[in-house]
């Protein structure tokens, strides 16, 4: 142990000595473990860190640089979060967003937050992309996104005035590559944890729920009626999400095929990753293609909008007759209990804000 | 060269210190169950999803698409009638190859056992509602309102109904409960101690073990899914049901 650190000192000493002209530093960065909310912790597995990138202050501050800058993009005009903005849950308002020349994709941004317990760590809607490392190379180089490519944004970064020292305190060195730029975002992106909601805070004792939200949640959670939470989670999957890929009935046929494409099996098409209820409240409008504005529109597809096709979930229910037919009362308590899954907190929280 | 040194002196005295231990014959091993399935004899794993191949007693054709299933506690009981209950448990997920295999990591004295069993799904002591966080993620979950816990199986498919249209079905066996809400009754147990009977262990040990997925449709009860089909977790008549079918669904193939 001694030896060791005397190695350490030597080393330290060597390097320090070495570099006359320029004072560069070696520094070490510093851990910074994810802070589990109480009820994950109660309720669910331990969230997806990776061991090549453990989480550090240094590394999640410059993740979230990176993220609100739009160095990133082609023409410096664009930031991941302008599609994923904090006020939105990290999503935007937008049916589809815009790229840096207006192009626009066919997808719906979606909303980040506990990405960390995605823990078959799929990505994106159809789930083609595994892992937030591989997740974040995808948008810097998309034509309809960001439209920049690697080497490009290496070079900027690097003769940039903060971002070299930036990395060095991050991760041990100053020669930035792309795979630190995706290690420091997602870095950042593991940080972005949302478990605030009213319902939480019911959940734990601390808040009511109206006898409306409480009816709400008997629909979601009822059998007969919303049967939800066999795709969405519950008080004991407080992700409020499976995480895996379903047809909820949006189409006969389909023009996006979805993890179909991924995965060349003409029995997933028209499949889709089942999205968290959390932060409703922000993320309107919805679906991959966001074709519905209001949450008065999606509950009406559960309840009267299916549409049959061969690989509808078998989930769905009287889809001949276009879902199970919510009476009106039990359609605005269901929605009053999903608004109430909606957290001001990690919209408002100033750590993920850009300042 | 110093390390590799003691290694090689290690390893020499460990060898020379293996001698065969005759007091007594017990020795303790590894058991695993292995999980296969099949559909009245013919093999069904995940690559028979998703098409409408199979055909129930009730004549109905139908489709699997996915397919899970729990069970727990096996218990190994002696000629003495003492019997060891391993406390574990293992969710089967046909749909994604998983857990198929599964080793609990517990070790097994040798010995002439009378019966070895396990639970499909959880014994209602074991049925604690949210206190096991593998299965709330993977929402694996039964609502509160039905009683909490966990799900036995959950057996999702499609099948052609009497006007000739594919309908899905969602054959969800959980604990029978009536008068669901904040005060469920239930009205018997429906988890199921599946007998695999007589095994004499003397080494490490696999038991192959079948079900017959078409077993669920068909005895006693023969299932009509033009009746019953979804919504089931509520229905106590479909879950006495289940219970009562589920009772010849498993056998033990082989042993190795
Ligand atoms: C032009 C808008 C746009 C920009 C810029 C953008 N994104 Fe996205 N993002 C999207 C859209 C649209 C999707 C869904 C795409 C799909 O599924 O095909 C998405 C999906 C994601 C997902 C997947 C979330 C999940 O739960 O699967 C992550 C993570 C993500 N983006 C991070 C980023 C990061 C990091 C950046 C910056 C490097 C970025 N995005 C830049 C629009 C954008
Ligand atoms: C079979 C699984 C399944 C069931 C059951 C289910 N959903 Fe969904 N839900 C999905 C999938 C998959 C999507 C995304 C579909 C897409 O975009 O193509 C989705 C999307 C949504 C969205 C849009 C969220 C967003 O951010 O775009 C809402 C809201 C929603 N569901 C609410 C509900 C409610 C309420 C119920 C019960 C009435 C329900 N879901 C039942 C799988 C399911």
């Amino acid at each position: 142990m001694k030896r060791w650190t005397l190695h350490i000192l030597i080393i330290v000493a060597f390097i320090i000595t070495s570099c006359s002209n320029k004072s560069v530093e070696v520094y070490t960065s510093t851990p910074s473990p994810l802070n589990i909310p109480q009820l994950f912790q109660d309720k669910i597995l331990n969230p997806v860190i990776p061991i090549d990138n453990p989480q550090t202050v240094e590394g999640i501050a410059l993740g979230k640089k990176l993220f609100f800058d739009p160095i990133l993009s082609a023409d410096n005009s664009q930031a991941c979060a302008d599609c994923h903005a904090p006020e939105n849950a990290f999503s935007d308002s937008d049916r589809f967003s815009d790229g840096i020349d207006g192009s626009l994709g066919n997808r719906n941004s979606m909303p980040l937050f506990n990405l960390a317990w995605n823990y078959d760590e799929k990505f994106f809607w159809d789930g083609n992309t595994f892992s937030l490392e591989h997740q974040a190379f995808v948008p810097v180089t998309d034509p309809t996104e960001m439209a920049s490519n690697w080497t490009q944004v290496e070079e900027k970064l690097q003769q940039h005035s903060e971002y070299p020292n930036l990395f060095n305190q991050a991760f041990g060195t100053s020669a930035i590559d792309s795979t630190l730029v995706t290690k420091a975002i997602a870095q950042f992106e593991r940080t972005l944890i949302s478990s605030n909601s009213k319902f939480d805070k019911f959940l734990l004792g601390v808040a009511t729920l109206t006898p409306e939200e409480q009816n709400g949640f008997n629909i979601f959670m009822d059998e007969n009626k919303g049967d939800c939470f066999h795709c969405h989670g519950s008080e004991n999957n407080p992700l409020w999400t499976d995480n895996i890929f379903h047809n909820n009935g949006l189409d006969n046929t389909f023009t996006d095929l979805g993890l179909g494409a991924v995965t060349g099996d003409p029995a997933d098409n028209g499949k889709f990753k089942s999205p968290s209820l959390r932060n409703l409240a922000f993320t309107a409008p919805y679906m991959h293609d966001g074709r519905f504005a209001t949450l008065e529109e999606v509950i009406n597809h559960y309840s009267e909008g299916l549409k049959q096709s061969s690989t509808i979930d078998p989930l769905m229910k009287k889809v001949a007759q276009g879902g199970v037919q919510l009476s009106v009362q039990d359609k605005a308590d269901l929605k009053t209990f999903l608004l109430s899954l909606s957290d001001y907190e990690f919209i408002n929280n100033s750590a993920f804000n850009n300042q | 060269m110093n390390k590799v040194a003691s290694i090689f002196l290690f390893v020499f005295i460990t060898l020379v210190s293996c001698h065969k231990d005759n007091d007594d014959n017990v020795s303790n091993v590894n058991i695993s169950l292995h999980f296969t399935h099949n559909w009245d004899g013919i093999p069904v794993s995940n690559s028979d999803f998703n098409a409408l191949k199979f055909t129930n007693e009730n004549g109905e054709m139908l489709s699997i698409e996915r397919l899970r299933y729990l069970i727990s506690d096996i218990t190994l009981t002696n000629s003495t009638g003492e019997s060891l209950t391993i406390d574990a448990y293992n969710l089967v997920d046909v749909t994604n190859n998983g857990n198929l295999e599964f080793s609990p990591e517990v070790l097994i004295p040798t010995d002439a056992y009378t019966n070895i069993s396990f639970t499909f799904g959880f014994t209602n002591e074991k049925n604690i509602d949210a206190a096991y966080q593998d299965l709330n993620s993977a929402s694996w979950f039964v609502p509160a309102m039905l009683g909490g816990g966990y799900h036995y199986i959950q057996f999702d498919g499609k099948f052609l109904n009497s006007s000739n249209i594919e309908q899905g079905f969602n054959y969800h066996a959980i604990r029978a409960v009536d008068n669901p809400g904040a005060n469920p009754t239930f009205p018997q147990d429906t988890f199921i101690t599946v007998n695999l009977g007589a095994v004499t262990i003397t080494s490490n040990i696999v038991f192959n073990i079948e079900m017959n997925i078409a077993e669920w449709f068909k005895t006693p009860n023969i299932w009509d899914l033009n009746v019953f089909n979804q919504s089931l977790m509520p229905n106590s008549t479909a879950q006495i049901m289940m219970f009562e079918n589920g009772q010849n669904v498993f056998s033990l193939k082989s042993t190795k």
